[in-house]
C-alpha cells in the first residue's frame, strides 16, 4: 500500500510564531487548476493588530541592528531560499500553473533580488545621505531613516517574485512589515515564512498574513501605528486604493499607490522602493573650540 | 524688568517704515499681471496696531482656474527652458531679494507682527540664499539622485501660512521652479503683503509670465487650488489638519504632496549641559517668532538634577525679553499674528492652569493696541496635559522632568508629532545616540531653531512627509524620467 503522506498545515506567522487565525477561519486554497490543495488559515481584523503590535515591538532592534546586520540577515534569507529551491519551484507551479523551467526563474530572480537589496543596507544612507555645508559654523548631516512600521499589500498574481519585491525593500533599511499575502496564491508566501522563520529574521520583523487584501486593507490602512502602507495588492482596483488612501490620512501615513496594473517584477527594481519608505533625518551640532 | 533698578532701560529705536510703500489695494497676481479678484474683498491688518494695512482681492475658483490655465500654460516654455536659463532668472529674483531686503523685512514685520531684528537678520537673508541655493541646481538635475534626465511634475500648488509669509515662499517657489515646474502660490489671508511684493519683484526680473501666481484668500481658496483637477503637486505648510484634509483630497489622483505641518518638538537638556548656552537655546527655541513656529521646542525636558538651577536662569533670562512694537530694533517678542491665534493661546493656556500646571510670565507690559501675549512657562507638566501635547503656536512652554536617557527619550517622542528636537549634553557620545533615537526630521545638539537652504527640513509621523531644503527637497519636485528608472 502506498504511504498516505502528511500534509503541511498552512497558518499565519506573526512574531516569529505560526499561529492560525484568531477567528478561526480558514479559507480554500486551489492550484492553477482548480483543484482543491489546502485550507489556508483567513486572516482577521484581528490578526492584522495583533501583527502590527508584533511589528512595532520588532522594530527598535531591528531598526537598531548595524547596517551590515541587516545585510548578512537578507544574505541569509536568500542562501536558505537557495537550500529549498525545489520546493518554492513546487509552490509556485502549483498556484500559478506553467512550467517547472518559468516558475524555477522566478525563484532564481527572487533570490537573486533579495541579494541585490541585501547588498543596499550599508549603502543607502550613502547614496540618499549627505553632509549639508551651511552657510555657519554648524555640523550638519541627513541621513535615512526606516518609516517604522510599514503595512504591504503583496501582489495578487506574483506569487514569489512579487512577494520578495516589496518585502525586502521595506526591511532592509529597518522596517518591519505587516504584509497581506496573494489571496488566491498565498502558499508560496507561507513556505517563504518558514525561510524567515529560519534565517535569523528576529520574530515581528516581517509579518505574513493570509487572506483577503480588500478586506484587511482597510484595517491595515486605518490603523494608527501604522507608519506607511503599499497599496500594490489592490492594483486595478481605484475605488479600493482610494478609499485606503483616504484612511491612511488620518495619522499621514506614508502611501505607495498602487498602479493601474499589477507590475512586472522581472524588470529592474528602482531606489524608490527603498526610499518610499524613509525619512530623511537632519542632526546639526555647532563647530567651535 | 521695568522694576529691575540694575537694569538700563532702553530708548526706543524703531526702524523707519518710511521704505515701504503699502498700496490701498492688492489683486492677483496671474499671468504676470495684477488683475481683479472676484471673490470678496478682506484686508490685511498690522497686527501690533490693529491699523487696516491694505485690502486685498480675494480669488474665487474662477480665478484659480485661471490661475492654474497661465501656470500650465507658462510650464510648456519654462520647462523646456535649458536649466542653465531657468538658473539665471532665479540667481536674478535672489539678487533683487537682496538689493529690497530692508524693504520686505519692514514690511514682513508690520504685516507680521515679528521683530524686525528676526525679519532683517532671518527671514530675509535666508529667502535670499534658498533663492540662490535652488539657482544653481537649476542646471544640475542630473546630480540630484533620481537618475539621468529628471523630469519636472507639472503645475504645483501651494499653500503658505503666515508665520514666516516670505520664508515659507521661498522654500516653495524656489526649488518647484528650479525643476522647472510653475506654480500657483496662496499665502496665508492675515500675511500676503510680501508676496504681493515678491509678485513685483518676479515683474522686475522679467520672470516669464504665469510661472508665477499667486492668488490670495483664505481656506475656500487654498482648498480650489490644491484640488483643482489640473494640479500635479501640491505643497502644504500649515496644521496637521489641514494637512490630513489635503491628503484625502488627493487620494487615488495622481497628484504628489509634501506636507510640512504641526510639532510638540522636546528640548531635552542633560545635567552635565552647558546651562548658561542651553538657556539661551530654550529661549530662542521657544520665543523666537512669539513661538510661532512649527519646530518650536515647546516641551522643555529637564534631567531632574539641574531642573531647579535651569528654572532659575530661565526666569531670569525671561525677565530681560522686551515685548513690544516690532519695528524696534531691540525688540526680542513680537505681536501675536492675529486675534483668532491669540484666543486659541490664551485658551490653551488657561487649559494649563486649569490642568493643574503651574504657570509664570516675567512683569511685562504689554501695548495696549493689537494681540500680545508675555513669555510664559508651566511648570510641573505631565504628559497627558493638554499643554504638553497640543501645538498652542505661541510663546508658551511647558516644562517636564526626567531621570534617565531612556525616559528623555520615551518622553520625547511620546506624540504624534516628530517634527524637530534638541538636545544639550557636553558628552559627545550621548548627543550621537539621542539623535539616532529621537523621532524626528530635524535634531539641534547644543543649538536651535537653525535653519538653512542646504539643510532637509520636514518630519516623521503626523508632522507630514517630503523635505524641503537641500538635495532632498528637490526630489519632492521632481520625478524620475520613466525611460531611464530610478
Amino acid at each position: 500500500m502506498a504511504r498516505i503522506d502528511v500534509r503541511k498545515t498552512y497558518k499565519l506567522y506573526i512574531g516569529g510564531a505560526f499561529p492560525r487565525s484568531e477567528s478561526g477561519h480558514s479559507y480554500e486554497v486551489q492550484d492553477s487548476k482548480g483543484k482543491f490543495v489546502a485550507n489556508a488559515a483567513l486572516a482577521s481584523r484581528k490578526d492584522v493588530r495583533d501583527a502590527v503590535v508584533a511589528a512595532r515591538k520588532a522594530f527598535g532592534g531591528w531598526s537598531g541592528r548595524t547596517a551590515f546586520n541587516r545585510g548578512q540577515i537578507l544574505y541569509r534569507i536568500a542562501e536558505v531560499m537557495e537550500d529549498r529551491k525545489p520546493q518554492f519551484v513546487q509552490a509556485i507551479q502549483q498556484s500559478e500553473g506553467g512550467t517547472a523551467a518559468a516558475a524555477g526563474r522566478q525563484v532564481d530572480e527572487a533570490i537573486d533580488r533579495l541579494v541585490w537589496y541585501a547588498g543596499w543596507a550599508d549603502k543607502i544612507a550613502q547614496v540618499v545621505g549627505n553632509a549639508n555645508p551651511v552657510a555657519g559654523p554648524f555640523f550638519n548631516h541627513s541621513a535615512p531613516e526606516p518609516s517604522g512600521v510599514i503595512g504591504v499589500l503583496a501582489p495578487q498574481s506574483s506569487s514569489l517574485l512579487g512577494l520578495v519585491s516589496v518585502v525586502a525593500p521595506v526591511i532592509v533599511s529597518g522596517n518591519t512589515a505587516v504584509v497581506v499575502t496573494s489571496y488566491s496564491r498565498p502558499l508560496p508566501a507561507v513556505t517563504f515564512a518558514e525561510v524567515l522563520a529560519t534565517s535569523d529574521v528576529p520574530g515581528g520583523v516581517v509579518n505574513l498574513l493570509t487572506g483577503d487584501a480588500a478586506s484587511l486593507g482597510p484595517w491595515l490602512a486605518a490603523h494608527m501605528d501604522v507608519n506607511a502602507i503599499d497599496l500594490v495588492g489592490l492594483a486595478g482596483d481605484t475605488d479600493a486604493t482610494t478609499a485606503l488612501e483616504v484612511a491612511a490620512a488620518d495619522n499621514l501615513k506614508r502611501v505607495r499607490r498602487a498602479p493601474a496594473a499589477e507590475p512586472d517584477w522581472h524588470d529592474a527594481p528602482t531606489l524608490s522602493t527603498m526610499t518610499d519608505f524613509l525619512e530623511t533625518k537632519t542632526v546639526w551640532h555647532p563647530i567651535g573650540v | 524688568m521695568a522694576n529691575d533698578p540694575n537694569v538700563f532701560e532702553y530708548a526706543p529705536a524703531p526702524e523707519s517704515r518710511s521704505i515701504v510703500d503699502i498700496k490701498p489695494s492688492y489683486g492677483l497676481f496671474i499671468d504676470g499681471e495684477f488683475v481683479d479678484g472676484h471673490g470678496s474683498a478682506f484686508k490685511s491688518i498690522n497686527p501690533a496696531t490693529e491699523e487696516t494695512l491694505a485690502e486685498i482681492a480675494e480669488a474665487d475658483d474662477a480665478d484659480v482656474d485661471k490661475a492654474v490655465k497661465a501656470a500650465r500654460k507658462a510650464f510648456r516654455t519654462w520647462s523646456r527652458m535649458p536649466g542653465k536659463e531657468r538658473s539665471k532668472y532665479l540667481y536674478r529674483i535672489a539678487r533683487i531679494i537682496q538689493e529690497r531686503s530692508r524693504e520686505l523685512a519692514v514690511l514682513e514685520s508690520i504685516d507680521n507682527g515679528k521683530p524686525i531684528k528676526e525679519s532683517r537678520d532671518v527671514d530675509v537673508p535666508v529667502v535670499a540664499a534658498h533663492f540662490f541655493y535652488y539657482a544653481g541646481w537649476a542646471d544640475k538635475l542630473e546630480y540630484a539622485g533620481l537618475g539621468p534626465n529628471p523630469q519636472p511634475l507639472g503645475v504645483a500648488a501651494q499653500v503658505i501660512p503666515w508665520n514666516f509669509p516670505l520664508l515659507m515662499l521661498a522654500w516653495k517657489v524656489a526649488p518647484a521652479l528650479a525643476c522647472g515646474n510653475t506654480v500657483v502660490l496662496k499665502p496665508a489671508e492675515t500675511t500676503p503683503l510680501t508676496a504681493l511684493l515678491f509678485a513685483e519683484i518676479c515683474q522686475q526680473a522679467d520672470l516669464p509670465p504665469g510661472v508665477v501666481n499667486i492668488v490670495t484668500g483664505a481656506g475656500a481658496t487654498g482648498q480650489a487650488v490644491v484640488s483643482h483637477p489640473d494640479v500635479d503637486k501640491v505643497a502644504f505648510t500649515g496644521s496637521t489638519d489641514v494637512g490630513k484634509a489635503i491628503a484625502r483630497a488627493i487620494a487615488g489622483t495622481d497628484k504628489k504632496a509634501t506636507l510640512e505641518l504641526g510639532g510638540k518638538a522636546a528640548n531635552i537638556v542633560f545635567d552635565d549641559a552647558a546651562l548658561d548656552q542651553a538657556v539661551e537655546g530654550i529661549v530662542s527655541g521657544i520665543f523666537f517668532n512669539q513661538g510661532h513656529v512649527c519646530c518650536a521646542g515647546s516641551r522643555l525636558l529637564l534631567q531632574e538634577s539641574v531642573a531647579d538651577e535651569v528654572m532659575a536662569k530661565l526666569k531670569r533670562r525671561m525677565g530681560t525679553l522686551r515685548v513690544g512694537d516690532p519695528l524696534d530694533k531691540n525688540t526680542d517678542i513680537g505681536a501675536i499674528n492675529s486675534a483668532e491665534q491669540l484666543a486659541r493661546i490664551r485658551a490653551l493656556a488657561e487649559i494649563g492652569e486649569d490642568e493643574g500646571a503651574e504657570r509664570w510670565s516675567p512683569p511685562c507690559e504689554l501695548p495696549s493696541a493689537g494681540f500680545w501675549f508675555p513669555p510664559t512657562v508651566f511648570t510641573g507638566v505631565s504628559q497627558a496635559h493638554r499643554i504638553a501635547r497640543d501645538e498652542i503656536f505661541g510663546p508658551v512652554l511647558s516644562v517636564l522632568t526626567f531621570r534617565t536617557p531612556s525616559e528623555a527619550v520615551e518622553k520625547a517622542n511620546n506624540t504624534p508629532y516628530g517634527l524637530s528636537a534638541g538636545v544639550w549634553t557636553e558628552k559627545g557620545s550621548r548627543i550621537l545616540h539621542m539623535a539616532d533615537q529621537l523621532r524626528a526630521g530635524v535634531v539641534w545638539a547644543n543649538t536651535f531653531n537653525k535653519f538653512d537652504p542646504a539643510s532637509p527640513f520636514g518630519g516623521y509621523k503626523e508632522s507630514g512627509y517630503g523635505r524641503e531644503g537641500g538635495r532632498q527637497g528637490l526630489s519632492a519636485y521632481l520625478k524620475a524620467d520613466t525611460k531611464a528608472g530610478a
